[in-house]
């Protein structure tokens, strides 16, 4: 059956809708962290299209799969990924960071229940993700735990206390996946506090690692596939990734961090870089966009 | 309440040990929690309950905030985690214990063993003085600091079956025996050990055993004092205290912590709203321990019974001028 979804899933075009919807919730918002958010958006629309076992219609099922956002500032890329999968409407994302909306400016269990755990503080959804893979384990249940991280979150000393206890539990029902950007708020991670050699680090740290293109699908799936199997010791994913990876303005630049207020034009600018159509833009730009696009065109 | 005279006996025992031995006694019955350590087992008491339950004893190193955000982790999947370290080590892992417990509403129990100048010889650095002020702080979390072993073993069965996220403290040094079997600890309620109308001392923890020392120092001086056990920081027992404030009109604070943000100034919200009266504060004041013999660090940083006696005599003073103005500036005391 994960086969057949496997072989119907177009990928790209989800993230394609995915990567529109983030750009549109941070314009909508005013603030938020974009670049995160397109690097990581290819590897969350395979995880939750393809990956995880889950049941959107039941999304508190026991069996479920976990997967958890540790870099909990590129939320919006969760939260555009769980509308395409049915896990809550496409109008929650318009109060993203608002007063009394549920969508907050981090993922919080608290107000929408099928995120996993409340992240925002870097480091600390990793070792939540150790503590879910660990308790699974405990209870011999066979649900797998996935948790995302930064590069830039790697240099939280918390990363590493966990990355020491993974593997001494031998948690194989856990996959990392960091999002290499090369990139974190101020400058490119070598700048700020280089973490190269990157691969023996965990390596040593006696983690099964795989290197990937985050943003080829074959690579993402065999990389996945792979980590299924793995006995007896946890697995990374260093997928190397484009930070603002899609919106031409914004790739490889530190400044598309966050956290942004998105001008009219250079919402304009991302949505066609991204190939939306005016005539599936958002009702909430009433007008303005259509005659925007116009004149902006290219 | 029990007027009977309390036992203060010495008990042999630690709060550490009665709260690992109450580990192994609930482990029996219910095979639905786990417990998490850092190195320090033999230090918190959980040495018991690794040794009778080695699959339900998970170790992680010198490592707080690791081990404080799995427990959150292990919460969400339904298994229910005592994570125990020493206080200070607690706060080391702060803000795990804020995001991934606290603001998830996760089902963990920190138990901190080694609070206070009760610590001893390992001076300042073990010491933690700030504990119960920074986990008061954190919406929703039960802060607890019971006050003898027979009640750290009530308290640890109480805490197990409150569902959501609570700090408790224990201690590290030989602890007062103060109950008899029949106690009875209850989550967020204070009980009268002393009666007494004249004043209130409100005590949690080592200082529950020096409050009613002092309790006998003024009833000798003649001085009817109520000495209340409060071994719920947060919530605190409002009810209590109100009455206690009707009845006797002014209050001592007794705690092994900095006066700032501790039991003392829970107690002090309270009164300053619903009803204002004199409290004095007995606890450590704005600073750092220092190593030394706990009882001996207790009488230089004015923790001990005479010291809390003192600082009665002060509340009542401050009550009797309060009185005074009062009649004066009453329309019939012209
Ligand atoms: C503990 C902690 N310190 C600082 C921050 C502020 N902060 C938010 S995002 C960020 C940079 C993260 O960089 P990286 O992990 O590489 O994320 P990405 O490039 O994928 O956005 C920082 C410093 C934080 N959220 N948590
Ligand atoms: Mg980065």
């Amino acid at each position: 059956m994960i086969a057949e979804v496997k072989d119907r899933v177009d990928f790209r075009a989800i993230a394609s809708k995915a990567r529109q919807l983030i750009i549109q919730m941070i314009y909508e918002a005013e603030s938020g962290h974009p670049g995160g958010s397109l690097s990581a958006i290819d590897v969350l629309t395979y995880l939750y299209f393809q990956e995880l076992r889950l049941d959107p219609a039941r999304p508190d099922w026991e069996g479920r799969d976990r997967f958890i956002l540790s870099k909990g500032h590129a939320c919006p890329a969760l939260y555009a990924i769980a509308v395409e999968r049915g896990l809550m409407p496409v109008d929650l994302l318009w109060g993203f960071r608002k007063t009394g909306r549920p969508l907050q400016g981090h993922p919080h269990v608290g107000s929408t229940p099928w995120v996993e755990t409340s992240t925002g503080s870097l480091g600390q959804g990793f070792s939540v993700a150790i503590g879910m893979a660990l308790g699974l384990r405990h209870q011999t249940l066979p649900a797998r735990v996935y948790v995302m991280l930064g590069d830039g979150e790697l240099q939280e000393g918390e990363v590493w206390e966990g990355a020491m206890c993974a593997p001494h539990y031998r948690l194989d029902n856990l996959c990392v996946i960091i999002d290499y950007n090369q990139m974190q708020s101020d400058d490119l991670t070598k700048n700020i506090m280089g973490l190269e050699p990157l691969k023996p680090k965990w390596e040593s740290f006696n983690w099964k690692v795989i290197e990937i293109d985050g943003h080829d699908y074959a690579q993402i799936a065999s990389a996945f596939d792979q980590a299924k199997h793995i006995v007896g010791t946890p697995t990374v994913i260093l997928a190397h990734t484009i930070k603002g990876k899609g919106v031409s303005f914004m790739e490889n630049s530190p400044c598309w961090h966050g956290s942004v207020k998105l001008r009219e034009e250079e919402l304009i600018r991302a949505l066609q870089d991204l190939g939306a159509d005016a005539s599936e833009m958002p009702p909430y730009l009433n007008g303005s966009f259509k005659q925007g696009e116009d004149q902006h065109g290219q | 309440m029990n007027n009977r005279p309390q036992l203060i006996g010495s008990s042999g025992d630690s709060l550490r040990e009665a709260f690992g031995r109450a580990l192994v006694r609930l482990g029996e019955r219910r095979h639905d929690f786990v417990v998490l350590d850092a190195d320090i087992a033999d230090g918190t008491g959980t040495h018991h309950f690794k040794k009778k339950y080695p699959q339900r004893f998970f170790q992680f190193g010198i490592a707080e905030q690791n081990m404080m955000a799995v427990a959150g982790g292990l919460a969400s999947v339904g298994v229910i985690p005592f994570v125990t370290t020493f206080a200070v080590f607690c706060m080391r892992a702060l803000e795990q214990a804020r995001l991934s417990v606290a603001y998830a509403r996760r089902n963990v129990k920190i138990v901190a063993s080694h609070p206070g100048l009760d610590v001893g010889p390992d001076g300042a650095s073990a010491q933690a003085l700030e504990d119960l002020a920074v986990f008061r702080a954190i919406p929703g979390m039960v802060v607890v600091s019971p006050a003898d072993p027979l009640e750290v073993d009530q308290a640890t069965e109480a805490i197990l079956n409150y569902e959501g996220p609570v700090y408790m403290r224990t201690g590290r040094s030989a602890a007062k025996r103060i109950f008899d079997a029949g106690h009875r600890f209850e989550l967020g309620k204070g009980q009268i050990l002393r009666d007494g109308g004249d004043v209130t001392i409100v005590a949690c923890g080592v200082e529950v055993a020096r409050a009613l020392e002092a309790g006998a120092i003024m009833e000798q001086e003649g001085i009817s004092t109520r000495v209340v056990n409060m071994p719920t920081i947060k919530p605190i027992d409002v009810e209590l205290l109100i009455q206690c404030a009707e009845e006797t009109g002014c209050f001592v604070t007794a705690e092994d912590h900095n006066v700032h943000g501790g039991l003392g100034s829970a107690v002090a919200e309270v009164l300053a709203q619903a009803c204002p009266c004199p409290i004095e504060f007995v606890g450590v004041r704005d600073s750092f321990g220092e190593s030394g013999e706990p009882e001996e660090l207790a009488e230089k940083y004015q923790l001990t019974g005479p010291w809390i006696a003192e600082a009665a005599r002060r509340a009542l003073g401050r009550k009797a001028t309060q009185e005074r103005l009062i009649r004066m500036s009453s329309p019939l005391a012209i």
